[in-house]
Formats: structure tokens, sequence, C-alpha cells
């Protein structure tokens, strides 16, 4: 933790409790004959931003979706505060999603609601606060990433990056443990990047816990704990920024970091 | 003047007018029930498709491809006269309505269908990760937009199986057709046949008209 670039008040916090947030145990995922990820150990303590970079392909994305179970591990356990996710079905399955925020790539917001609507949806409907609360509670996140004024839009009338902070308000309106980001800028034109990299900097800052894969390796220098590279389906090598950007001990590693920014520090 | 004494003879009309207006009532009554009807079950039915059951599915799809298949008209005249030889008789609204009610459903289910199959596997997975139910998921996010990619052909086919409730006269029902041709044979004079036609532009031009608006209104950008 001693190596976290901006240290926080959350991140002192982290030091106190250290079970961890979200753990994943020997995970392994099969789609038919393929293995995808296999014996993926990560914990993820209170506060921390654990950073996932790897190739396309390597498994980023379904180790991510194993998490609130889109995809069925095929193998091995996942706890969310210590209680199996992976044990959850049904009704328990869905609560224990309300626990786990997730920002897709394509941003999936509702195109026949607007943006208001979007966020107080599953508020009212699966964690049943009612109109009024989930209301507030929904213009309280669209302040927090700056939208308030867009309420009344539908998502169509938003740009990407707009719509992503809409996303991302939608996901925090439910107060999760834990926010799952997946490329959540790589959709994006290059000048709607910083919007919400600099949203979800703030979240850090407030001490949520995140597990982001991304492509932007500047935002993971700045604000990661750990970065984690993933390689064919294997967590290769991990550590502070500066020991993977830095000091990459895998061969594996350094030929995708030059692949990535040729000539870059 | 041959023209206006054939098509709109004045006494005729005149005479014509109270059968044709309660004809127009049977035929308006029959109409919403088929299209309610139609609409209902063929949503339920494409919900019930949406749950990916084997035993589910094929029963429905069978029903909805052999219910567009079939010309409506046969299955009218099985039902009216075939099915007394069961021991089941139905009136001639019945027929009408179970008929044309379930060729309705039929294509609804296979248009609300292909709306639920055109919404991105990204909205499922958005709603269930927001922890909303399978239920939820389809009638707060799927079922909405469904519904709205299917209103122009569901306008358009609802149309056309309405207007086939002139298919009662050959059952017996006393709709706008089967009154009206009657009538022009007892009068020997077209001008009922006109009068049915006008009959039918007052009921269905109002609802193409407004499809029309209700398109236009819904072409939302996504
Ligand atoms: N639903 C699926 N069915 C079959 N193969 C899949 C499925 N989803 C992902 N894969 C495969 O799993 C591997 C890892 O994919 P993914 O997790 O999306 O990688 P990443 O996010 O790192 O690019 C890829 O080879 C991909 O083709
Ligand atoms: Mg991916």
């Amino acid at each position: 933790m001693s190596a976290a670039p901006s240290p926080s008040a959350a991140a002192a916090h982290a030091e106190v409790h250290q079970r961890p947030v979200l753990e994943i145990n020997q995970l392994e995922k099969c789609f038919g004959d393929t293995q995808v990820l296999t014996s993926i150990d990560l914990r993820v303590k209170p506060g921390e931003l654990v950073f996932v970079i790897g190739p396309s392909g390597s498994g980023k994305s379904t180790m991510l979706r194993c998490c609130n179970r889109l995809e069925e591990p095929t193998s091995g356990s996942i706890l969310l505060d210590g209680e199996h996710v992976t044990e959850c079905h049904g009704r328990a399955l869905d609560k224990m999603r309300l626990k786990i925020g997730m920002v897709f790539q394509g941003f999936h917001l509702y195109p026949h609601k607007t943006v208001l609507a979007n966020v107080m949806l599953a508020q009212v409907k699966a964690l049943k606060r009612s109109k009024p609360e989930a209301e507030a509670r929904a213009k309280e996140m669209l302040e927090h990433v700056g939208l308030a004024h867009k309420a009344s839009a539908t998502p169509g009338e938003l740009s990407g990056g707009q719509q992503q902070r809409v996303a991302i308000a939608r996901a925090l309106a439910l107060d999760p443990k834990v926010m799952l980001f997946d490329e959540p800028t790589s959709a994006l034109d290059p000048e709607l990047v910083g919007s919400v990299l600099k949203v979800m900097k703030r979240l850090r800052d407030e001490g949520m816990t995140m597990v982001v894969v991304s492509h932007e390796m500047e935002f993971a220098r700045e604000a990661a704990d750990r970065v984690v590279f993933m390689d064919g389906g294997v967590v290769v090598e991990s550590g502070t920024p500066d020991e993977i950007f830095g000091n990459p001990k895998s061969e594996r590693l350094r030929a995708f970091l030059s692949r990535l920014s040729p000539g870059a520090a | 003047m041959r023209f206006l004494d054939t098509f709109f003879d004045g006494a005729v009309m005149a005479k014509y007018l109270p059968d044709l207006l309660s004809a127009i009532v049977t035929t308006l009554w029959l109409s919403v029930i088929i299209v309610i009807g139609g609409l209902a079950l063929g949503l339920m039915l494409a919900c019930l498709h949406s749950l990916g059951r084997w035993y589910l599915t094929l029963p429905i799809v069978a029903f909805a491809d052999i219910g567009r298949a079939l010309p409506p008209l046969v299955v009218i005249l099985i039902f009216y006269f075939g099915l007394p030889g069961l021991g089941i008789r139905l009136s001639g609204p019945m027929v009408l309505i179970l008929v044309l009610g379930g060729v309705l459903a039929a294509f609804a289910e296979e248009i609300f269908w292909a709306g639920l199959t055109a919404v991105s596997k990204g909205q499922w997975e958005a709603g269930r990760a927001t922890g909303l139910s399978f239920a939820q998921t389809l009638f707060q996010i799927a079922l909405p937009q469904a519904i709205r990619l299917g209103i122009p052909p569901l306008v358009n086919r609802a149309l056309a199986i309405t207007k086939m409730t002139a298919l009662g006269s050959v059952i017996g029902v006393k709709e706008i057709l089967a009154v009206s041709s009657s009538a022009q044979s007892f009068s020997g004079s077209a001008t009922p046949l006109t009068m049915a036609a006008l009959a039918y532009l007052a009921i269905f031009l109002p609802v193409v008209v407004l499809s029309r608006l209700l398109e236009r209104r819904y072409a939302w950008a996504v």
C-alpha cells in the first residue's frame, strides 16, 4: 500500500481492515473446450483500486463478468465481503449483484428511459427504495458525475462520455461495495475520455473499492494501488504501478508494454 | 345520373341505414375484442418464448407458424361447420373472435419476439447486473423496446386482420359486409355496398392516420 501514489484517507483505512472486499479464489472458466481463465487468484482490499491490463482476448472481461456471474465460473469461488457470490441463486444472486457495480464498455443505458429514470430503475425495482428516495439519490449521483442538468434528457441525446458517466451514476446509486469497470473509456472519442477518468479518480479518492480493466496506462500510474497483468487467461504478474511499468519482470509483460506505447517511459 | 342512382340512391340509403349502423357496431366490438385479445395473447406467448425452454418454444413457434400460414377463411369454415360434428357448437361471432384473434396472436408473437431479439444483450446485462430479476428486466427494459420496434408492423397487421371481420358474412355474423350485401340483393341496388365501403373507411382511415403519427413519434434515435 505504501506505493500508492496519492495516499488518501481511504488507503489509510485499508491498512486497518485487511479483509478483502472482493476475493477471487482459483477461478477457472471454460467456454466449451476452450479454457479462458486458469487459476485466477485476486484479493481486493477496501478502498483499493486494482488495475487490470493485458492483451485482447486474455480473459479480463470474463474475469470481471464472473465476479457478478454474468458468466458462470466453471470452478473456483468468488467472495464479496466474506459472502460466497458463487453459491447464490435466484433472488439471493440478484441481491448480491446490487453490491457489485458494473460499468460496461458500451454503456448500455436504457434508450427508452430518461437519464433520471435510468438511475432510478434498479433502486426502485431491486433495492425497493421509495420513488422520492430513489429520485433524490439519483439526482445526487448525477450531480456527482456532473450531469444533474441532463436528468430529463434521453441517453440518445448525450455524448458517449456523458452516457458513461450516467452509467457510473446508475451503478453508484445502489451503494455497491465494489465497482467493476470493463474498458469504460475504450468506446469513447479521445477528447471525452478525460471526463470519465476524472469521475473514476474522484471515486477512488472517496474510498470506493474498484477493479478497472483499461488501457489508460496514464490513469493506472496516477490512480492504481496495484496493477495486474493477464495473458492467456492467467495472471502473469502483479505489483505496484512502479513495479509493473518501471520494472516488468516477465518477457510477456515487457512485450505487451512495448507494443502498447513504443518508446514511452 | 346513372352513376349516382347506382351507388348513391338516397331512398335505399335511408331504408338500410339503421341496419347498417347496427352492423357497424357489431364490426367495431368484434374488432376491439380481436385486437385486444390477439395482441395480449401474442405478447404473452412472446414472453413465454423468451424463457428459452424448448417445451414452451416448440409449441409457441408451431402455433405462430401455422397461424400465419393458414388462410383464416379455411379455419373459420372448419370451426363453424366442422366442430359441431364433434359436439362443439360455437356462435358465428365466437368463431370469428377465436380464429382472427388467434391469427393476430400468431403474427403478434412473431413481431414481439423479433423485437425482443433485437434488444441487445448489453441491455439485459445492464439490468441483471443492477440486481433486476429476469422478469423485471424483461418487463422494464426489453419489452418496452421490443414493443416500440413492433408498433408499425403490429398496426398494419391488426388493421389487416380486423378488416377480415368481413369474413363473418360467410358464417352469418351480422357485420358490415353481411348486412350490406344482403341489402344489396333485396334492393337490387349497389348503394348498400357503397355504404359499406364508406363505413369501413370511417372506421379504419382514422386508425391508419393515427398509426402514421404514432410511428413518427416513436422513431427515436438510439
Ligand atoms: N461467450 C463466449 N463464448 C465463447 N468464447 C468466449 C466467450 N466470451 C469470451 N470468449 C473467449 O474468451 C477469451 C477471453 O475473452 P475476454 O474475457 O473477452 O478477453 P479480454 O476482455 O481480455 O479481451 C477470448 O478468447 C474470447 O474469444
Ligand atoms: Mg474485454
